[in-house]
């Protein structure tokens, strides 16, 4: 007698396709997310309001704010009195002001007063500022600075990474454990495992469809991060694609193990938001930069799969490494689905007595 | 004739606590075996033994020719089970739950369908084939979830309280099913609360705190403890 996987797994299919609105969550959750990152929530400087103090305005300084005026980074907000200069940035009239020295044509000395609230912007603006500003002296200064592979300092490309870490935990991960705690919610679990069906094949069985699933994010990730973000994928796409099934797998691992833990739906999604997703955000170097924590949270970091996933996804995209230069990462993560794959089968037998 | 199933002292203990202490008894093929006791009483942790589902601390037995504490799986593909929840997908259709698990037992695309076809004409359900399960009244469902539990012809159906919250007239229409089953040569082993549908099976078992106190036809139960009804020979027995 063979029991046909194939009738597993269509069921598992149907369970999805009639469950619209999960299938909506899942399909267009990703899409949003990547261009609600990509475009709204960015840390490129853009239209910085930029206000001037230049007590004697000589062509030196015109000439200086004229490329303020024609630069896209800035709109420049007009001139100011010294004694206003607080207040301009305590109004939020601007992030910005500029004072020019009364010597500045023979001196070239200036000061950028910046509106430290917002300390991002701060600092991006500040080397625009001071780039714009000195313009052909920007050359002659002492050193250099290039920024490779990202020189627009485009925030997308940061972002994209990190997202595709947050996504597919979240479909891989969070969808299957919540679909087998619901099933022992239900009770139809135990009529399950009275029937011959091995639980090697219920767990495959609901690892398939939502493989399926994340690879169509994959791909829906991909071309927009591609044709709409500008996110290069220098590395080539079977690299990154390569690296992403493994990281979809490492995921559904994952969910596994969660819903071994989980006795309800609930307690299975809050397990996934707080054990999964609060590293993801912290520990991935998706928000902080890894290297800014203290040495105990980095030495947790480095437990955290997505921390590696996104590295290798980083590398991958944006710096254009070949995928031999991803094998420390690939092989942690390769490790890391093994060591949870084995794990959570066994926990999921024994659970069975 | 045949037994289907015997168990000799078959125990089950959770730490100190005895939930099922070495019980008895055999069921030839073919009869309807109540399985009745109050709630708490070990009738749950004796069929999860009978069905594979856990392990006995002592005792053995057989359940459809097979060995409870070495061949589980063998005992899997040759029972069917009905659970004390309603256990069918309500999202799936009819027939989808039935193509399911027919397709667990191994049965192809073309039995599942004539096998269905055959079964939801017996209870004039044919019309519904396509309805989604979840939509359907309870006792429906409880009828549908009984004919899920048969759908690649098991030798023994165990019924875990079939019949909670359905109403009469459904129940009688549940055990009208379970008879039709059982005179086909399908072994059905069940457990009941309602003492009045103790009168639709073969023999009963009383089972208190682990043990079983009873074991009979209804008919001599009933005048071994000079009493009216099956409901009468229970309270007596719990006193």
């Amino acid at each position: 007698m063979q029991i046909r996987l194939s009738a597993f797994i269509r069921k598992e299919m149907l369970h999805i396709l009639r469950d619209k609105r999960t299938m909506l969550v899942v399909l267009v959750i990703p899409v949003m997310l990547i261009l609600l990152f990509g475009f709204t929530v960015t840390t490129d400087v853009n239209n910085i309001n930029v206000a001037v103090c230049a007590p004697n305005r000589c062509h030196a300084v015109s000439e200086s704010v004229n490329r303020l005026v024609f630069s896209s980074y800035f709109r420049f907000k007009g001139y100011v009195d010294a004694a206003d200069i607080d207040m301009t940035l305590r109004t939020g009239k601007a992030a910005a002001v500029v004072v020019f020295a009364a010597d500045y044509a023979t001196s070239g000395l200036f000061q950028l007063i910046l509106d430290g609230a917002d300390v991002n912007t701060a600092s991006t603006s500040q080397a625009y500022l001071q780039h714009v500003i000195l313009g052909e002296k920007a050359r002659q200064s002492l050193f250099e600075m290039h920024q490779l592979y990202n020189p627009q300092m485009k925030s997308a490309f940061n972002f994209v990474p990190g997202i595709m870490g947050m996504i597919f935990l979240l479909i891989c991960a969070m969808m299957t454990s919540v679909s087998i705690v619901k099933e022992k919610e239900v009770g139809t679990m135990e009529v399950l495992l009275v029937s011959p069906v091995k639980p090697a094949y219920i767990i495959i069985s609901k690892m398939v469809p939502y493989l399926l699933l994340s690879c169509i994010d994959l791909a829906t990730i991909l071309l927009l991060a591609r044709f709409v973000l500008d996110v290069p994928l220098a590395g080539g796409v079977w690299g990154i694609v390569g690296i992403s099934v493994l990281y979809l797998v490492l995921s559904l691992a994952l969910g596994m193990m969660v819903s071994n833990m989980a006795r309800s739906q609930i307690v299975a999604l809050l397990i996934s938001a707080m054990v999964m997703m609060m590293p993801v955000l912290f520990f991935s170097g998706l928000m902080f930069p890894i290297e800014n924590l203290p040495w105990a949270l980095r030495w947790i970091s480095y437990v955290i799969p997505a921390r590696w996933y996104i590295d290798a996804m980083r590398k991958l995209m944006i710096e254009g490494v070949a995928f031999i230069g991803v094998m420390l990462e690939f092989g942690i993560l390769l490790g890391q689905t093994l060591l949870l794959i084995a794990v959570s089968t066994k926990k999921f037998n024994d659970r069975l007595e | 004739m045949d037994n289907v199933i015997e168990v000799r002292n078959l125990t089950k203990r959770f730490g100190s606590f005895t939930a099922v202490d070495a019980i008895s008894f055999e069921v030839p093929k073919g009869e309807i075996f109540g399985f009745l006791g109050a709630n708490g009483a070990g009738k749950t942790t004796a069929i999860r033994m009978l069905c594979g589902l856990s392990f006995p601390t002592e005792g053995s037995g057989t359940v459809a020719g097979f060995d409870i504490m070495t061949q589980g799986e063998q005992i899997k593909r040759h029972i069917g089970y009905m659970s004390q929840r309603f256990s069918l997908y309500g999202d799936l259709t009819v027939f989808e739950n039935m193509q399911l698990f027919g397709g667990i037992y191994g049965m192809s695309e073309k039995q599942i369908a004539a096998r269905a076809a055959e079964l939801l004409e017996k209870v004039q359900f044919s019309g519904h084939r396509n309805d989604l399960v979840g939509s359907l009244p309870l006792g429906w469902k409880q009828k549908l979830a009984f004919l899920v539990a048969t759908v690649h012809n098991p030798e023994i159906v165990f019924l875990d309280e079939p019949t909670g919250g359905v109403d009469p007239i459904t129940r009688r229409q549940f055990w009208t099913m379970i008879r039709e089953a059982a005179s086909s040569g399908t072994t059905i082993f069940v457990t009941t609360h309602y003492m009045d549908e103790a009168g639709y099976c073969n023999r009963v078992s009383i089972m208190m705190d682990g043990r079983i106190k009873a074991l009979d036809t209804p008919s001599v139960l009933m005048k071994e403890y000079k009493a009216e009804s099956m409901n009468e020979v229970f309270v007596k027995l719990c006193r």
